[in-house]
């Protein structure tokens, strides 16, 4: 199952609720204000390398870019559209709006 | 005073806030802006939203001095956690701890939160 985060994790829940129900190995994709969780430097950058450990996290380039943020947290894997829509054709998916 | 909590593109919040300060402004009203929270997202330098389709309204920020709307604050903690500093941004507000900003708040007649 892909888990599609599309909230920034400093005002919502989203994250927190995608984690606690996504089971190991699931990839996890971040994009609109979800990506400020792949940002590098913030309060959040270990927590997001403890998920890592679990679970492949990408992060959507074209929302980077919108909100300009040029260095995410190692380990991130950075995709485009085309990407995007490449991981939802090869997982059922599950979206934390 | 305009206190702007939510991040750019995602939702249209921080664009019309932007948009209502500007009016206000033509009206030569004693205007401030609070950028706290996920709000400080909105004055992030090197935003490109070609790729999104959309206006990129970041950099708009910077004429809020040509209408004389010069007071900009931003919360000290919201920057941090964040990673932020002031080098990130597209203008350069006064950076506030949270006791400032509730002294500030009370002083305002009216808060416009968006």
């Amino acid at each position: 199952m892909l888990h599609l985060v599309n909230k920034s994790p400093f005002a919502s829940t989203s994250l927190e609720s995608c984690l606690k129900f996504a089971t190991k190995g699931a990839p996890i994709l971040l994009f609109e204000d979800g990506i400020y969780g792949a940002m590098s430097g913030t309060a959040l950058e270990a927590k997001i390398k403890d998920v890592m450990k679990d679970h492949p996290v990408y992060a959507l380039k074209e929302d980077l870019m919108a909100r300009g943020i040029d260095v995410v947290i190692d380990g991130v894997k950075t995709i485009d559209y085309p990407g995007f829509v490449e991981l939802v054709e090869r997982h059922k998916t599950c979206t934390w709006s | 005073m305009f206190v702007m909590r939510k991040a750019p593109y995602g939702t249209i919040y921080s664009f019309e806030g932007l948009e209502t300060v500007l009016i206000m402004g033509a009206y030569e009203q004693d205007v401030s802006l609070l950028f706290v929270d996920d709000g400080v997202y909105s004055i992030k330098k090197g935003t490109d939203t070609t790729p999104l389709g959309i206006k990129n309204f970041s950099p708009t920020f910077r004429v809020l001095e040509g209408y004389d709307i010069e007071k900009l604050y931003i919360d000290k903690e919201s920057m941090d956690s964040r990673g932020l500093t002031l080098d990130d941004f597209v203008v350069e507000p006064e950076v506030l701890d949270k006791e400032q900003i509730a002294k500030l708040m009370e002083e305002q007649d009216v808060l416009f939160p968006f």
